[in-house]
């Protein structure tokens, strides 16, 4: 439990490679796990630590993220005290509203970093998903009397095509950051950062403003990168379950893998819950027909099809004949009577017609956009 | 304060003695149902979807479950600036130091607490039942028959109207005569114990029954008599929906039960009238490789690689491998290990059910003798026990302690 750190959280990652899961909603609204959307981990992640103050910098197609945190109270961020910041982009004499990058959002709410009476800070971005506190991690940040702290974790898989914001940590024996690479083309280590930092609020200000002052937008590779040499930079190893939202593959692969009896119990670790907002759906309903193997069904379901290997958000209607297999479906989807579907990502509200048949490869899942009729 | 044209006052007091074990540390109203919900989720989700915002909930036997779970009443959309829900237990004050000792005792002694708002209306409501209502159309009735008492009643078979609190009507609606279980009934118009009565003319009823030392202080036995002596205008407003007491065991199971099948009996699946509760904090529920669910109901938090047969598996229930659930009810976080066997069973919150323990097998002539008639055939597994490996539990039977070889593992 620690109260002398508040959060950070930028939202405004532009990855093209979530494709259509990102037209309309930012990475940090993308829908995960059944029921909930990727800013749930990291905010409940910041609350289960004991913080309670977290700023959100919104960037852009922020209003599903918004509509999703309302005033907070769902992560206990309701607060008289601090609480949630909703920091969405604004015009002022130095700043036309548009970021170029991480650099340029910070510094635009730097009045927010000012006012936060807590010494550290913790800047996190929105597409890294894990269930953990920052407890162990602050503790090394002060004993290792470093300037900024990266946590990273052990990856053993790299796929180029799904490459997005990597960062390559090398270390000294004792943990110091002696190199950082950014999107390598071939990674000469497995410690990969996971986007998220701890430092104290003036050194972020003054690393952000010296920055900006040389002209220079991007955090990772401005301020990580070209400081790697100046600045006390120590790696803190999580070696939990890692969920990093790159590309529509790796979305796909991380919500099958919560089919995993280990990984389910890691990222819902009951010590530390994720809280959501709440939708008071029905439990699940599950007729004479329903059938159900290795699947996850969230609340409000109608299962009177065949489900396999898949998972089912919110308010999911399987009709009667109809077989799922392999799949994502997010919330108050229908699927008709009949219809086959396999290694399909259906975004919400999609409805799927009696007798239809879609199918992706693992490798290459289709997705369905948001509230489309098949 | 601003004045509100109605309050609500629940009365949820009762400890549900007929529901044996499952009230022994919670009030009736607190009592698990349909998955995710507990009794008081419907009389709360009513009067917030009637409109109804201020609700005073009276509460007396174990309190604290009830307490800890309306809380600020936030779930309900009832944490208000002005209303919003307020739990009321007893109080010791300058003139009186004691429990509420009747229906119409409890309202009394809260008489301060609704005078606050200065209503016109005041609707009485009980915690113990399962239903769907729109109060804001018995109280427009109430408004349009300008009485000053209604009461809600539902048309029972007349074989089973001995039962109830029978209403005898005229033509109009207008409540002629009341009888308790009455063994020749002329009616079938059951009470649902559902009033809505004018403030000023209630009150008036409350403070001479207070002063009726002969009087019980209950709203059937003493105030609705005494009102229609007293020549009031009361009616009787009819309501078709589903309704049901869950104040016995079998009455309970039995409405888990109504919520299967393609039609259910009672649908939860109402976009437009839903039932609010506090939600667990539950990842989706998980249907392993050998799961086989069918006819049933499943919430977050379960995790379950067994079969379950027209059932209701409430939040964090495990069912591991090739157990068997037919006919029941699972509360939360209970354990069903591997290759248990459950039939028509209402398994208590926490409770573990031992590898190969049989629940609700036939009564062999060795079995010891038990006590089933609070349960019939339905056999009972209280909170928080722990069924021995390979125990067998004979149908009706309610087991009260800890098994052999049952080793909490947690």
């Amino acid at each position: 439990m620690i109260n002398n750190v508040f959060g950070l959280i930028y939202t405004g990652e532009a990855n093209a490679q979530l494709r259509e899961l990102t037209f309309s909603r930012s990475v940090a609204a993308v829908p995960f796990g059944g029921r909930y959307r990727a800013i749930d981990f990291l905010l409940s992640d910041m609350v289960n630590t004991g913080i309670s103050n977290v700023g959100l910098i919104a960037q852009r197609n922020y209003h599903s993220l918004m509509d999703h945190l309302g005033s907070g109270k769902e992560w206990d961020l309701h607060r008289k005290r601090d609480g949630l910041f909703i920091l969405p982009p604004f015009v002022t004499k130095d700043n036309i509203g548009v970021y170029r990058g991480t650099i340029d959002a910070i510094r635009s709410v730097l009045g927010y970093v000012r006012r936060s009476t807590q010494k550290y800070v913790l800047l996190t971005g929105s597409h890294t998903l894990y269930n953990t506190t920052y407890d162990a991690m602050l503790r090394q940040h002060i004993e290792t009397g470093a300037e900024l702290t990266i946590m990273y974790s052990v990856e053993h898989e790299f796929n180029r095509e799904d490459q997005y914001d990597d960062l390559r940590l090398t270390m000294d024996e004792n943990g110091r950051i002696t190199d950082l690479s950014l999107n390598p083309y071939f990674p000469t280590t497995n410690f990969r950062g996971c986007d998220a930092y701890i430092m104290e609020k003036e050194r972020l200000e003054y690393l952000v403003e010296e920055a900006a002052s040389h002209g220079e937008f991007d955090f990772m590779r401005d301020v990580l990168i070209k400081n790697v040499n100046k600045c006390r930079m120590y790696g803190w190893r999580y070696d939990g379950y890692v969920a990093r939202l790159d590309s529509v593959n790796t979305f796909y692969n991380h919500n099958m893998a919560l089919l995993d009896q280990k990984v389910r119990a890691d990222m819902f670790n009951p010590m530390h819950p994720i809280y959501t907002k709440v939708k008071d759906e029905v439990p699940a309903k599950y007729t004479d027909s329903g059938k159900i193997k290795n699947s996850m069904a969230a609340d409000g379901c109608i299962i009177e099809g065949e489900v396999e290997n898949s998972i089912l958000f919110r308010g999911v209607h399987v009709c009667k004949g109809a077989i799922v297999r392999n799949s994502i479906i997010m919330q108050a989807c229908y699927i008709g009577e009949n219809s086959h579907l396999s290694n399909v990502v259906m975004d919400k509200g999609v409805s799927v017609l009696s007798g239809r048949t879609i199918s992706g490869y693992a490798t290459y899942p289709v997705i369905l956009r948001k509230g489309s009729t098949v | 304060m601003p004045k509100k044209k109605i309050v609500a006052m629940l009365l949820a007091g009762g400890q549900g003695s007929r529901l044996g074990e499952l009230t022994r540390s919670m009030a009736k109203p607190a009592v698990p149902f349909g998955g995710k919900y507990r009794i008081i989720d419907f009389p709360l989700s009513n009067c917030v979807n009637s409109s109804i915002d201020t609700v005073g909930v009276l509460t007396q036997y174990e309190p604290l479950e009830l307490n800890a779970y309306i809380g600020t009443g936030q779930p309900w959309d009832l944490d208000r600036n002005n209303g919003g829900v307020y739990v009321l237990p007893p109080y010791v004050s300058n003139s009186s130091e004691r429990w509420y000792s009747g229906t119409a005792d409890a309202i009394y002694q809260n008489m301060a607490f609704i005078e606050r708002f200065d209503p016109d209306y005041v609707l009485i409501l009980s915690g113990d039942h399962i239903y769907k209502m729109d109060y804001s159309k018995m109280l427009s009735y109430h408004e349009h028959k300008a009485a000053d008492a209604t009461i809600a009643v539902l048309t029972v078979p007349m074989e089973e109207a001995s039962r109830f609190g029978i209403m005898n009507t005229d033509a109009d609606g207008a409540i002629i005569e009341f009888e308790e279980k009455p063994k020749q009934p002329k009616s079938n118009k059951a009470s649902m114990g559902i009033y809505i009565f004018n403030w000023s003319v209630l009150r008036e009823y409350l403070i001479s029954d207070t002063n009726d030392p002969s009087s019980s202080n209950d709203f059937g036995k003493d105030i609705i008599p005494a009102m229609i002596a007293g020549g009031k205008r009361m009616y009787a407003w009819g309501f078709d929906g589903y309704w049901k007491d869950v104040g016995t065991i079998s009455s309970l199971l039995e409405a888990n039960m109504d919520l299967l099948g393609a039609e259910p009996k009672f649908d939860l699946y109402d976009k437009e009238w839903r039932i609010y509760s506090k939600s667990a904090i539950m990842p989706p529920h998980y249907a392993g490789e050998s799961a086989d669910i069918a006819d049933s109901i499943v919430t977050e938090g379960c995790f379950v690689n067994g079969a379950i047969r027209h059932s209701v598996l409430y939040s964090g229930v495990t069912v591991e491998e090739n157990a068997r659930i037919e006919d029941s009810i699972i509360l939360p976080n209970a354990v069903i290990k591997r290759n248990a066997k459950i039939y028509r069973a209402i398994v208590g919150e926490g409770a573990i059910i031992g590898e190969n323990a049989i629940l609700g097998c036939e009564k062999q002539t060795d079995d010891e003798p038990y006590d089933n008639k609070l349960t019939g055939d339905i056999t009972l597994v209280p909170n928080s026990i722990i069924v021995g490996d390979g125990e067998r539990v004979p149908k009706g039977k309610v087991i009260r302690v800890n098994g052999n070889g049952g080793i909490k593992n947690d």
